[in-house]
């Protein structure tokens, strides 16, 4: 978008209807919606640009710099862009036991970037993450949010494989 | 070994799948909620009273004590809430997720059994970002409740999912988030069950604890208490998380007292071939690092890890071997609270900041002699300080570590690598 862009609150809209179907979850007046509507906005747009975070702001009635305010405390939601797809390596101490930066290593090698960086064609981040709360099965990899078990250096080949072909 | 098969969190888990009504109530699931309604409120809570269920989210608090501080409607006329804090982010424990993925009405049982106790109809589920399986599983589950209003009543279960914040796992933390706000801990009072979440009398209770409820009133409470092998103050039975060097990761039920070395030994089936268990952090990464010595004397109840040198915490038992530098590990605690700090108290802020930047000097071999006694100096300056008890947690298994392993980060500092066992592994 360029230019000075809307000065009028977008009150309508697919992301607007859905909010409001969300803050009718929570008691009047509390802003308890602004995290889901966030989620969501993220869901649709992989990452919370300010254009994404003046329209969750105008579905909430309230202002960006709140919206960002919150967005900036928690570790899953993105003010920068990201690839199309998101990987995240535990590499917290029960995963770390059992060889979680090998890990972090051959993602590394195998998407040509360093953790935090995103591969050059644009198709995987790759994040260092804490614990995901799946020790029991160490070591856990996020891919796009859902839980890879028992990841091991030499599995990771296979994973960058899936996530840039295409397929 | 049939002491440890005491299913009553995950009973009938393994042989059925648990996450379907039908499943569910053909073993006799949502009898205990009708139970309970024949009760009235006064009824339920004195039987949980009875049953000294402790609070399994780590602090042992009475369950049935915490749901008569809600004062009632007549004293108070406000809405009350219950908050259900399924934001486990401790390292080393999945309980919860094994819970909510694997006996969703079960726990959806003890929501609604609870939400009875204190006279709510609002519940709100604040479970983990990160916790995507174990959402879709719980939302899955009350979607098969969507017509049974014979077991929904008037109760309205709303699953709240954060965005990644370990310390909303905190009640004042997590309130605070499901209010839309940053996840700053709230100084205490007022207490929830006065004035919680939206200003209102609000219970809030961990994912395990509730569930203990539908099998109390089903059994009775003197049932529940006979369970314990050992303390009478630690009642019924414990999930753990076990994960780390260990043969058997997984999750384990067992009652309380349990010997801990018959656990890690027998049940989890003890070291990596080639390898020595060399310590245990027994409830999550926040709880003091026990040697073997002291695990192996422990029994697994509340009172049985604080005689062990530790705490039970939330049972998340962190298998350490004796490949593993003791100092790479503790930094790498360390640099976990530094990440997950607030940041509102300055001890904390700083104090998690400079005790991983120190650690992580020795661990790369620059460390000084006076080192030690600085992060005991910061350790002692982190306790007991703040508005919530993260700047503790950071500063318990450096101190401990160093107390326990204070040789390694010796050796360390005096330019000496580590040397772990060389040994192959199963």
């Amino acid at each position: 978008m360029t230019g000075v862009g809307s000065t009028e609150p977008a009150k309508s809209g697919a992301l607007y209807d859905e909010i409001q179907a969300i803050r009718a979850l929570y008691p009047e007046d509390s802003e308890s919606a602004v995290l889901p509507a966030l989620r969501l906005a993220q869901r649709e747009h992989g990452w919370l640009s300010p254009d994404v975070l003046r329209d969750v702001a105008d579905a909430l009635e309230t202002t960006p710099a709140y919206c960002k305010s919150i967005a900036s405390f928690y570790d899953q939601l993105h003010l920068a862009p990201i690839g199309e797809h998101l990987v995240e390596v535990c590499t917290n101490v029960s995963c770390a036991v059992v060889g979680a930066q090998q890990v972090v290593e051959a993602f590394e090698s195998e998407l040509g970037c360093r953790a935090g960086e995103t591969s050059e064609d644009g198709k995987v981040t790759l994040r260092t993450v804490e614990c995901l709360g799946g020790c029991g099965w160490a070591t856990i990899v996020a891919v796009d949010h859902h839980y890879r078990t028992h990841v091991k250096a030499d599995g990771v080949p296979a994973i960058v494989e899936e996530l840039t072909s295409g397929a | 070994m049939a002491r440890d098969v005491q299913k009553i969190v995950l009973r009938g888990a393994d042989d059925h799948d648990l996450t379907k009504l039908a499943e569910y109530e053909a073993l006799g699931g949502y009898k205990a909620l009708a139970k309970a309604r024949a009760m009235t409120p006064e009824q339920v809570t004195d039987e949980l009273i009875t049953s000294e269920l402790r609070g399994r989210g780590g602090a042992f608090f009475p369950t049935g004590r915490k749901w008569s501080f809600v004062p009632p409607k007549d004293k108070l006329p406000k809405p009350h809430y219950l908050v259900v804090n399924a934001d486990e982010s401790e390292p080393g424990s999945f309980k919860d997720n094994e819970i909510m993925a694997r006996v969703p009405h079960r726990f959806i049982e003890g929501c609604l059994i609870t939400a009875h106790a204190i006279d709510s109809e609002h519940v709100f589920v604040y479970i983990r970002g990160e916790y995507s399986g174990p959402y879709e599983i719980l939302v899955g589950a009350l979607e098969e409740l969507r017509n049974r209003t014979d077991i929904r009543g008037d109760v309205t279960i709303v699953v709240h999912r954060g965005a990644g914040a370990y310390i909303c796992g905190e009640e004042t933390a997590l309130m605070e988030s499901l209010e839309g706000r940053r996840g700053n801990p709230r100084i205490k009072p007022p207490f929830p069950a006065v004035s919680g979440v939206f200003g209102m009398p609000t219970t809030i209770n961990n994912v395990e604890t509730l569930i203990a409820a539908a099998p109390i009133l089903l059994n009775g409470a003197e049932w529940y208490k006979k369970m314990s092998l050992s303390s009478p103050k630690s009642t019924g039975t414990k999930l753990y998380s076990v994960c780390g060097n260990v043969q058997r990761p997984g999750t384990y039920e067992v009652v309380m007292g349990f010997p801990f070395k018959e656990f890690l030994y027998d049940l989890c089936g003890g070291p990596l071939h080639g390898r020595k268990f060399k310590a245990v952090i027994p409830g999550g990464a926040s709880v003091p690092i026990q040697n073997m010595e002291e695990a192996e004397a422990t029994l697994m109840d509340y009172e049985g890890f604080v005689a062990g040198g530790s705490m039970l915490g939330s049972g998340g038992v962190i298998v350490i071997d004796d490949a593993q530098p003791m100092v790479t590990v503790i930094a790498r605690l360390a640099r976990f609270f530094a990440h997950e700090s607030c940041g509102q108290c300055t001890q904390c802020r700083e104090g998690t900041a400079w005790t991983t930047k120190i650690l992580e000097r020795i661990r790369d071999g620059e460390g000084t002699v006076e080192d030690l006694d600085t992060l005991l100096d910061i350790g002692e300056q982190m306790t007991g300080k703040t508005i919530c008890v993260l700047s503790d947690s950071c500063a318990v298994p450096v101190v401990s570590g160093i107390k326990k392993f204070r040789g390694e980060f010796e050796a360390l500092i005096q330019g000496k690598r580590f040397h772990p066992v060389t040994a192959a592994v199963a």
